[in-house]
């Protein structure tokens, strides 16, 4: 069944002549290791003055040179503490609950602090709002330690004292000459409403505006509307049965993100059910690759399509004006949703305000459950209307003061050069800000704020659910927090954190100020009525339908702007974390591109095309909107991507604040015309090819089949595992034999029964392809960052990928199937094209992985010095202290997780990412080795975790429970796709899922007995 | 012949010298006893001469002071209460009866000397001791009352000092080897001389020699056995290479390290002499991988009212000014100020010098071993309560490491972690005890990730 489909990962990888495929499918290290650079050819060889004698000669000499200085020890000192904190011991780490509010990820969180730094962010599992940490709050801990960050205030340029500037600001305040505007992130934050009232009442005239980066201006508006609060509905997908998404791309950074964990519990399989997913998209996004049905339309036929959704669900309409196969999956969609009923939602990224009024109005016709009203979120505030006033108040010269606080406009807003005009037209100007960023830059007064690791702070996720933040370490430099300043310029003396305390002096229900700290979360109703403007319900949502269904549709090319994996809007863009994490979807890191469909690729004579060595070079364009002109931005060809659509991620581009290593990328925010997303461009072809890195074609399985294993949930639910999960066989005397069973091993296994047996399970079905684990293994195991240009050379780090394929209905029983099924002339013209073309809308799969831990490893065999054997406990050990670096290990490897350390990447100024410097290095973890030039690497099962809750329980004199052994990439797993545990622990979860009928092991029929295994994707195809 | 005159002067000259050297040294030996006798009887006199005649006996105060007072005086210096030593002379005799029997009663009844004592100390309350009577508060004061012995005891500490690098038991050995070494040397001068009198005696009395024939050099004999050459050089060869090996194999081990410490801490005295638990100072041991320098902190619990060495403490390499001139260094460097007993509030970190360098590839967990594993600290630290200055007493070689657990047992009883698994793994491997090697210990990442 499942091995007969085709899976891709490039669309390279269809093209059957490819000689780079080829290539990359039979050698393990695509680069040449350039011998004739350091050893030249013959004929230069013999010109050479130095002679194979004096080569001799060196070797001898550095050898006897190096003995000589071993000999000689450094002089290592030990510094204690002169008074040593009581909580601190060394050697120990502590955890403290925080909450990261940046305006753009708010999420509850762990950190872990080792002799008081903070070296790693964690889910925190009390969290009320159930707020999981992505991929950038679990590398917010390096952000911390950002060489480019302000050290200390700046008044125009100059470092000052906070006495002076105190001084300086508090005069310009009071004799201010017009508003004072405080232009700030969305905080949802009760203690700052009250201390910006307060604020308001010391000083006449001030003016809050809320601006998000990435605005959510239209589903705000909406619900403004109907509901009189400035909030977003809150979304629980884990009651959902149908999710009907347009243009949302909810698994991602939508409406603040979060929704992937409630949305996975739904999607394994339980007593035969799971949710059903339809998603109606332009880009490629994380939710349509999750989806089981994914349609790709353009942006301008999303809004018709919600407009006939809700014609069919509420209207009671039964036509629409949209195309046959289209409507075919609208009406479908609506049956469904129907169905549903209360197990059924839409959901829309549409940045119109009738279409999120129509999707508020689906969902109170279908009464979903899914969606929530009542507890609605608040971590987007934002209002656009009062930032494009505020620009012109700023221009025409009534603004006095303007205060930025986790904004940065200068940057972020797309007539930046407007607002930077306006800012000088302002008299005083202060940034709060963590680096002297665009807006700083400009600004007459830069106030430097601490990182929220070093900050006090509340966090209001909804009307019920709150979070505090504490600092986990010291100011590392002279900052101040935001609200410090207001309170000190509002002549409070109270520090922030009494301030704090004070509005919430008895505010936490049932729990105590310092129970309230260490969850660092819990429920109550806010202290502080809400800085909303009732408004009375007014909508008509029947002319909004009308208004949608009759939009223009536009026939040019149309932009839809997003937020990637990675970068988010791009706060961290000087993160090397974030930066080098690879895009769940292209795969490609260290870059922001155009995504462009592959027939309008053809049509603009846009290519992209890969290199010998694998590495991926695009096209260049310029983007045209209006007068707005972005040049030089690269092509990337899209799979999925719907025809006459482009997509463009924001957070790229960003200059000052930013190493040079990390300034890539084009500032999409230049298009981000009246904060809509999606807008109308043309596209103009320019000469020269980019480079990417892209590491999709990287560590391919050598052209060896069944990786993946999917079924459709009416296989899973009616036919035998063996049908859609068989083991494969091998032929033992001519007899097919499955490969599990004893006599066809080669080798004599060991007795695994006794002890600790640790296994990793991977679900298919709930892995979203989020990245959090990527960071969270790069951060528990000081990973390096390698860099663009290595990247490129598939010398990237990264101990887990998560590996993303695609795939199509390609095989010869689903063509014919789909043939037989076809009814109509539309669909017959369609489906048939689409079946000679299985780019255009793949199906995708992640899978992460990582080493294998198979208890035959065939890289243990192959090591000439034994540096990597196999552990009982069923880890295979990577011994770097004993590693010549043969690279045998890695050429025998099947799943190709083996990196090698090229280079030193500690103290090389060649790399000058964050183990450059002695700020970066204290983000390392001190209980993994940092690996040295010439060695091998790979995961080792967070083994360091293990043998310390193995060490925990020997000296508590206590059996070990199931639940506790975890890993770094499991305990980032907040969608529970990531199992790990002792399968000799009898009644342990992972136990039960090795016994699963979704259970297999990757290329089984190697016959390497993997600790890894993973549970069969399964799609739930029910059409109702 | 003027010869034999010379000769018989050279070694008569000799005889002289080494005559005179033995003498020196054991006239040395003899003075140095008797100082040290004599710094004795004068330090024991002048205990006897100082008790003074009016209050009790001196010898039961003193035991009395140690158990009772200790904690918070000191006769001759402020501590957490006042120097004693002249109290008789400051307050009268009922008002000190009265305030060590409770001294709280007397502050509450307002009695300005009680109230101002009680406020010179930061309000610390001293404890009643009804159980004194009075004649016990007169010993006690008796021995407080003492003169502070301090002239003798300096004495003898620089007499000690002095003769510290001198002439102790072991170096007299050393004298008497080269002695020996000399007498032989003298032995030889002697036959070599008479050998070439003799052969002057039969050159004047015409006595021939037979003249040996000319044979073939040594060398050259050797060189032309092919057999011998093959096989010394071959011995060679393995001589270079064992010791070859030998020296490189030491290469980066750092055995009997001792580096000079920024403070002169002495493991001697605190763990040695006064017994505390090593744990005591290096607590992160039972939790941590790290045992942990203490911070300076812990140490004041003790040294807050330990300012100087006891007079006993002194060894003749170490002077009690020495010793109480690095708790100095203790108190400049976390700002603590003995005379007014207060903390200045500024500090300096003390760089200690690490000893014990595991590479950073390798993982080693203190608490894996003390608290679960029941080691002592001295299987792998040596006799450290021995050690004025610490060194390195283990190689701290992975071949150590690993011999080690091959031999240890695991200490399993009581433990409900070791439960199942010692019950697997005993009827596996058939024996009732486990190693470290057997429980998995010696697999490579269990130390190297």
């Amino acid at each position: 069944m499942s091995s007969n489909k085709k899976y891709w990962k490039s669309v390279e990888e269809l093209n059957e002549n490819s000689s780079v495929v080829e290539t990359l499918q039979q050698k393990e290290f695509t680069e040449e290791i350039p011998v004739d650079e350091f050893l030249g050819d013959k004929d230069s060889l013999e010109s050479s003055k130095t002679s194979r004698r004096d080569f001799l000669k060196y070797v001898g000499f550095s050898t006897a040179a190096a003995s000589l200085a071993a000999c000689e020890g450094p002089v290592i000192k030990s510094i204690p503490y002169v008074v040593q904190p009581e909580r601190i011991v060394p050697g120990v780490a502590n955890y403290y609950a925080s909450t990261i509010a940046d305006g753009f990820d708010f999420a509850s969180v762990l950190v872990k602090t080792r002799e008081g730094r903070p070296i790693k962010i964690e889910n925190n599992d009390l969290s009320v709002a159930k707020s999981g940490a992505n991929a950038r709050v679990h590398a917010s801990v390096l952000s911390l330690y950002d060489t480019e960050r302000v050290k200390r205030p700046m008044i125009e340029g100059r470092n000052v004292s906070w006495e002076e500037f105190d001084r300086e600001v508090k005069a310009e305040l009071e004799n201010v000459n017009g508003e004072i505007v405080l232009l700030t992130q969305t905080f949802a934050s009760p203690s700052t409403t009250r201390l910006i009232e307060d604020f308001s009442s010391k000083y006449p005239n001030v003016r809050h505006v809320v601006y998000d980066t990435v605005s959510e201006d239209a589903a705000l508006n909406a619900f403004q509307a109907k509901f009189g609060k400035r909030a977003l509905p809150n979304y629980d997908f884990s009651k959902a049965e149908t999710i009907v998404s347009v243009g949302a791309d909810f698994l991602g950074d939508w409406h603040g993100g979060g929704y992937d964990a409630g949305y996975a519990k739904g999607r394994v399989p339980e007593n035969g059910k799971m949710s059903r997913h339809i998603q109606f998209e332009a880009n490629m996004t994380l939710s349509g690759a999750n989806a089981d049905k994914r349609v790709p339309v353009k942006p301008s036929q999303q809004k018709a399509i919600l407009a006939a959704l809700y014609g069919y669900i509420v209207g009671g309409s039964s036509t629409s004006n949209l195309s046959g196969a289209i409507d075919n999956a609208v009406v479908k969609a609506a049956s469904q949703l129907r169905k549903a009923g209360s197990g059924g939602v839409v959901v829309s990224g549409i940045p119109d305000n009738d279409a999120q009024a129509l999707v508020l109005a689906i969902n109170e016709a279908l009464g979903s459950e899914v969606m929530d009203t009542a507890n609605p979120r608040l971590i987007r505030q934002g209002n656009a209307q009062a930032v494009k006033e505020l620009v012109a108040d700023m221009k025409s010269g009534s603004v006095g003061a303007l205060l930025m606080a986790g904004v940065n406009p200068a940057y972020s807003l797309p007539d930046s050069l407007e607002f930077s005009k306006a800012l000088e037209n302002t008299a005083v100007s202060i940034s709060f800000s963590l680096k002297p960023d665009e807006t700083a830059v400009l600004s007459k007064y830069v106030a430097a704020v601490p990182h929220y690791l070093e900050s006090w702070g509340d966090i209001q996720y909804t009307e019920q659910d709150f979070s505090l933040m504490q600092p986990a370490i010291k100011p590392l430099f002279d900052t101040r927090q935001f609200q410090d300043c207001l309170l000190r310029w509002s002549d409070n003396d109270q520090s922030y954190y009494e301030y704090l305390k004070e509005t919430w002096a008895g505010g936490f229900g049932d729990k105590s100020w310092t129970d309230a700290l260490h969850d660092g979360t819990f429920k109550a109703t806010s202290p502080v009525s809400l800085e909303i403007a009732e408004q009375a319900p007014n909508v008509d949502v029947s002319s909004a339908a009308r208004n949608l269904a009759n939009a223009e549709v536009n026939n040019g090319l149309e932009l839809s702007l997003y937020t990637n994996t990675a970068l988010g809007d791009g706060q961290q863009a000087n993160n090397p974390w974030l930066q080098e994490l690879p895009d769940p979807i292209t795969r490609a890191c260290w870059d922001n591109y155009l995504t462009v469909s592959k027939a309008d690729a053809e049509e603009l004579g846009l290519v992209n095309e890969h290199v010998s060595n694998g590495a991926l070079n695009g096209s260049y364009v310029n983007i045209k909107l209006g007068d707005t002109t972005v040049n030089n931005v690269p092509v990337m060809i899209q799979p999925g991507q719907a025809k006459g659509s482009v997509g463009l991620a924001l957070g790229y581009g960003k200059k000052e604040a930013m190493q040079e290593e990390m300034q890539v990328g084009v500032n999409a925010y230049l298009l981000y015309k009246d904060f809509k997303s999606v807008q109308n461009i043309s596209l103009e072809k320019v000469p020269g090819m980019h480079e990417f890195a892209s590491v999709q074609l990287h560590n391919t399985l050598m052209g060896r089949g069944d990786i993946i294993k999917e079924t459709t949930l009416e296989i899973f639910n009616t036919k035998d595992a063996h049908v859609w999960n068989k083991v494969p066989e091998v032929s033992l005397d001519h007899v097919e034999k499955p490969v599990t069973s004893p006599e066809v091993d080669m080798w004599e296994g060991f007795d695994r029964s006794v002890g600790h047996h640790f296994n990793l399970s991977i679900d298919l079905n709930a892995c979203t392809g989020c990245g959090a684990c990527v960071i969270a293994c790069h951060a528990e195991n000081n990973v390096p960052v390698v860099g663009k240009t290595e990247v490129r050379r598939s010398r990237d780090m990264h101990w887990l990928r998560i590996d993303r394929y695609y795939s199509s209905e390609d095989n010869f029983r689903d063509d014919l199937e789909k043939k037989n099924n076809i009814s109509g002339l539309g669909s017959s013209l369609s489906e048939f094209k689409e079946m000679e073309e299985p780019a255009d809308n793949p199906q995708v799969v992640f899978q992460p992985v990582m080493c294998q831990h198979c208890n035959h490893a065939p890289c243990e065999t192959v090591c000439p010095v034994a540096a990597t054997s196999h552990g009982r406990q069923g880890q295979n050990q990577m011994i770097y202290n004993r590693c010549v670096g043969t690279r045998y290990c890695a050429n025998n490897c099947p799943y190709k997780v083996r990196r090698f350390n090229w280079f030193d990447y500690t103290r090389n100024d060649e790399f000058d990412y964050h183990m450059n410097n002695d700020l970066g290095r204290m983000v390392l973890n001190p209980d993994v080795t940092v690996r040295s030039r010439g060695v091998m690497e790979k995961c080792s099962m967070c083994i360091q975790i293990t043998q310390k809750t193995i060490l925990d329980a020997k000296r508590e004199g206590r059996e070990i429970e199931d639940g506790e052994f975890y890993t770094a990439c499991s305990a980032a797993c907040d969608k529970g796709a990531m199992t790990f545990g002792d399968i000799n622990n009898d009644g342990a979860v992972i136990r039960e899922l090795k016994e699963d009928d979704r259970m297999y092991h990757l290329l089984e029929y190697v016959g390497t007995k993997p600790n890894v295994m993973y549970q069969t994707k399964i799609r739930n195809t029910t059409e109702a | 012949m003027k010869k034999v005159k010379y000769r018989n002067s050279t070694s008569r000259l000799w005889l002289l010298s080494v005559a005179f050297f033995v003498s020196c040294t054991f006239l040395s030996w003899s003075q140095e006893e008797a100082e040290q006798g004599a710094d004795a009887e004068v330090q024991e006199e002048q205990v006897e001469e100082a008790a003074p005649s009016g209050l009790g006996d001196p010898a039961n105060g003193k035991s009395l002071f140690n158990s009772l007072c200790a904690a918070c005086h000191k006769p001759y210096s402020k501590s957490i209460g006042p120097a004693l030593h002249g109290v008789t002379e400051k307050r009268d005799m009922p008002w000190l009866y009265q305030w060590i029997e409770n001294s709280a009663d007397l502050i509450a009844s307002g009695d300005d000397q009680a109230v101002a004592i009680f406020e010179e100390y930061n309000n610390t309350p001293m404890p009643g001791f009804p159980q004194l009577s009075e004649d016990e508060v007169n010993d006690i004061l008796a021995y407080v009352e003492q003169p502070k012995p301090e002239p003798a005891t300096a004495a003898a500490g620089e007499g000690a000092a002095q003769g510290g690098d001198g002439s102790q038991g072991g170096v007299s050995v050393n004298v008497i080897l080269a002695i020996l070494v000399f007498v032989l040397v003298m032995l030889l001068v002697v036959l070599f001389l008479v050998n070439k009198t003799l052969k002057n005696f039969a050159e004047a009395s015409g006595v021939v020699t037979p003249e040996k024939p000319k044979r073939k050099p040594l060398w050259k004999a050797f060189v032309e056995n092919q057999f011998l050459v093959l096989v010394i050089s071959i011995v060679v060869l393995l001589a270079v290479a064992y010791f070859g090996y030998g020296w490189f194999m030491q290469v980066g081990v750092d055995q009997t390290y001792q580096p000079i410490q920024p403070i002169h801490y002495s493991h001697k005295i605190h763990a040695g002499d006064n017994q505390i638990d090593c744990k005591y100072c290096h607590s992160s041991a039972r939790t941590s991988k790290q045992a942990g320098i203490p911070s300076l902190n812990v140490c004041m619990n003790c040294h807050k009212t330990i300012s100087e060495v006891a007079p006993e403490t002194a060894t003749a390499e170490y002077s009690k000014e020495f010793y109480d001139g690095e708790i100095a260094k203790l108190y400049d460097a976390i700002g603590w100020e003995p005379s007014t007993q207060s903390y200045s509030g500024e500090t300096q970190t003390v760089k200690w010098v690490r000893i014990h360098n595991l590479p950073d590839f390798a993982y080693f967990n203190h608490s894996q071993h003390v608290s679960v594993g029941g080691v002592q600290c001295q299987t792998c630290h040596g006799p450290i309560q021995e050690m004025e200055v610490v060194y390195q007493d283990a190689p701290l070689t992975m071949g150590w490491c690993v011999n080690c657990h091959r031999d240890t047992k695991v200490k399993m009883e009581g433990n409900e972690y070791y439960e199942k698994i010692h019950e697997e793994l005993s009827t596996k491997y058939g024996v009732e005890e486990l190693t470290v090697a057997q429980m998995g210990g010696i697999e490579c990442a269990k130390c190297h990730y």
